[in-house]
């Protein structure tokens, strides 16, 4: 299997997405510049430039799904979905429901997401607790290239809308442009596994809705999605200091959850730890705890979350964000 | 009315050389994220904003240091902000695309196209609790082609609100050629919903300033909103770093980074495709050369040309005076971060 960069692996698995359907596209702002290599092979017609109108080019793709192609159209940031939120809430996610499963609509959200880099929070957002509210849509969220190209795969596969989040500190391209700049003089806290990583040639769907445990424990479980999890990896790799067996899970997407895997390890492990990028309230931490209760797990149960609006100041910011000193501080509390 | 030259030289300075100075920090990994600047915009910014008085309001994009300078908030309160320090004029939570300062009544944003209905609502408290004062929102023509700014001119139109559509037409919607993206002429666009519509050169802050003299008292005499169509050129590129100007700036490197992964996607199979690949790889080596020739042949510096408006002794003056206020400014605020 070669060695692949997070940001390779989805273009590689949308490459080979295109190659063998020429229904796929792909359009969005700065395509011709950030797609430049699907551009060359595919060429202007199925890599469509858009202008600065999200709200337009969004809920074209969903008309563009409904008649027969299977759009991937990017966001650029997951924040300006905010602008063509109507595309998804009240079209894409409609139009199974309202047609009696008669229609449907095979779209693809691209946008990057995530923090890290000290840019604020109306540019290093997640919202996936926000999108995976509405009934009908998928958001999938991977934490490494396998996954990434996988995921992306099932993406277009899936016959109704996903919304696919490509974490900013895992694309090499979108930390470049955004945090460093080309500069050498500012540095982030990259999740190496998750940034590079072997990726099957060609690619294998990942089935949407799988959680995967990476790190078998007994005495907490930690539940954590895109660097997210990377960081719980590295708070159970100190706890093991402190005597604890943390369990791992990568969720690898919010919506929708893996129902058997969380409630079988929550039972295992009797204490669960949500850590979760997007914000504390009404989102995936609370939708975790939900389905604990509704099964009857009786699990102590903490999160560790983004508190309020994250700040632009990288100190700040690093307070806000889940990191491991967090993540660990709330599992020994749990645990204690 | 004459413009005071002196006066619009010297903000327009004030502007470039603090920008100057954000770019240092940035360089030096002391701000952090993106960093836009509006070096290019200064005629623009200065040739309205000097028909602004107290309780006006602005609503401002991703570039909004200028126009924040030109109307007096604090340089330093400025800098401590991008340097993320809790006396930062925003406590260090906002940065360079997220700043507010209630005192000025100026808000900025990072998502394209919102200075527009933001502006209205400013024009529509501004109509109630502030008869003859006016708002101002400031964006880019890559703007022009959202939802919201265009249903704000209609909105403004509708309501007849005292508001001056700024449109600093770089000609750049990031890294795409904005006329490859739009339809039709924004001028019309404007005049369409029903707005008096001036186009200026926005490297000349004379005309600039002529213009919005007429757009600033349209808006004070209660007789609705307009919209300027200003030309200007994108100095630094969409923001500093950026990826394109990279391209000229550090070729060898450049091509090796970019070239194999292309090189790979021209010869991917079916090999048939070959001959329609070398064009789409035309596509790309347009945009850059369009970029290369705006950013480096074609010299359009509306500093340079405002200083040509002022007798040289004078200009010497109001430079010198210029850098000590940005100089001092930074010293200050490198102080207060180092703990001094």
């Amino acid at each position: 299997m070669p060695e692949m960069t997070f940001a390779q692996a989805i273009d590689y698995a949308l490459g080979e997405a295109m190659a063998a359907d020429e229904r796929v596209i792909t359009l969005g702002e700065d395509v011709a510049m950030l797609r430049r290599e699907l551009l060359v092979r595919f060429g202007p017609s199925r890599v469509l430039q858009a202008p600065i109108s999200e709200a337009a080019f969004l809920a074209a793709g969903v008309g563009a799904a409904m008649a027969g192609l299977r759009p991937v159209v990017e966001i650029m940031m997951v924040d300006f979905i905010a602008v063509a939120l109507d595309a998804l809430l009240n079209q894409a996610t409609k139009v199974r429901a309202f047609s009696d499963g008669r229609w449907n609509v095979p779209l693809v959200v691209r946008a990057a997401c995530g923090g890290g880099y000290g840019d604020a929070g109306q540019h290093e957002q997640c919202l996936w607790g926000l999108l995976s509210g509405m009934p009908g849509i998928v958001v999938v969220v991977p934490s490494n290239p396998a996954d990434a190209a996988g995921l992306m795969l099932s993406a277009i596969q899936c016959d109704d809308p996903v919304v696919f989040l490509e974490h900013k500190l895992l694309s090499d391209y979108w930390l470049d442009y955004l945090g460093k700049g080309g500069r050498e003089t500012v540095s982030f806290d990259v999740p190496e596994a998750g940034a590079r990583g072997e990726v099957p040639m060609p690619p294998e769907p990942v089935p949407i809705g799988k959680a995967k445990i990476a790190r078998e424990g007994r005495d907490i479980t930690m539940f954590g999605l895109g660097v997210s999890f990377h960081r719980c990896l590295e708070a159970a790799g100190e706890m093991e200091n402190d005597g604890i067996s943390a369990e791992v899970v990568d969720l690898r997407s919010a919506c929708p959850l893996d129902r058997e895997l969380i409630l079988g390890s929550a039972r295992r492990t009797g204490r669960v730890l949500v850590v979760d990028e997007d914000y504390v309230g009404y989102g995936l931490s609370g939708e975790v705890a939900a389905l604990l209760a509704e099964a009857g797990i009786k699990a102590d149960f903490a999160r560790v979350c983004a508190e309020g609006v994250v700040p632009y100041a990288r100190q700040m910011e690093d307070e806000v964000l889940p990191n491991a000193r967090r993540i660990r501080e709330a599992a020994l509390r749990l645990c204690g | 009315m004459k413009p005071d030259v002196r006066e619009l030289y010297r903000q327009m300075a004030r502007m470039r050389r603090f920008e100057e100075e954000l770019a240092r920090l940035w360089e030096r990994g002391l701000i952090s994220g993106e960093m836009h600047l509006g070096v290019g915009e200064e005629a623009v910014v200065a040739g309205v904003l000097a028909h602004l008085e107290e309780g006006d309001a602005m609503a401002l994009d991703h570039r909004s240091t200028p126009p924040l300078v030109g109307r007096g908030v604090s340089m330093e309160s400025l800098l401590l902000e991008m340097l993320g320090h809790p006396d930062g004029l925003c406590g260090g939570r906002g940065g360079h695309m997220h700043l507010f300062s209630r005192e000025h009544l100026a808000a900025s944003s990072g998502i394209v196209g919102s200075s527009a209905p933001l502006a209205c609502g400013f024009a529509l408290a501004a109509r109630q609790l502030r008869p003859g004062k006016v708002a101002v929102a400031f964006f880019g023509e890559g703007a022009a082609n959202q939802g919201m700014l265009l249903e704000s001119l209609n909105l403004a139109a509708a309501w007849k609100l005292p508001v001056v559509f700024v449109c600093k037409d770089n000609r750049w919607a990031i890294t795409t050629r904005s006329r490859s993206v739009t339809g039709g002429c924004l001028l019309r666009r404007a005049r369409s919903f029903g707005l008096p519509a001036f186009r200026v050169d926005g490297t000349r802050v004379e005309r600039v300033w002529a213009a919005a003299g007429k757009a600033v008292g349209r808006a004070r005499a209660g007789r609705g909103p307009s919209f300027i169509l200003a030309s200007c050129p994108r100095m630094e590129g969409h923001f500093l770093g950026d990826p394109m100007l990279r391209v000229f700036r550090e070729p060898v490197r450049q091509a090796l980074e970019i070239g194999p992964p292309l090189a790979r996607a021209l010869l991917s199979r079916p090999l048939s495709a070959l001959p329609a690949r070398v064009l789409n790889l035309g596509i790309i080596g347009k945009a850059l050369t369009t970029l290369g020739v705006e950013k480096y042949v074609l010299e359009r510096d509306p500093l340079r040309r405002a200083a040509e408006l002022l007798p040289e002794e004078q200009r010497l003056r109001v430079e010198e005076e210029v850098g000590r206020e940005v100089e001092e400014a930074a010293r200050a605020a490198l102080a207060v971060v180092e703990g001094r």
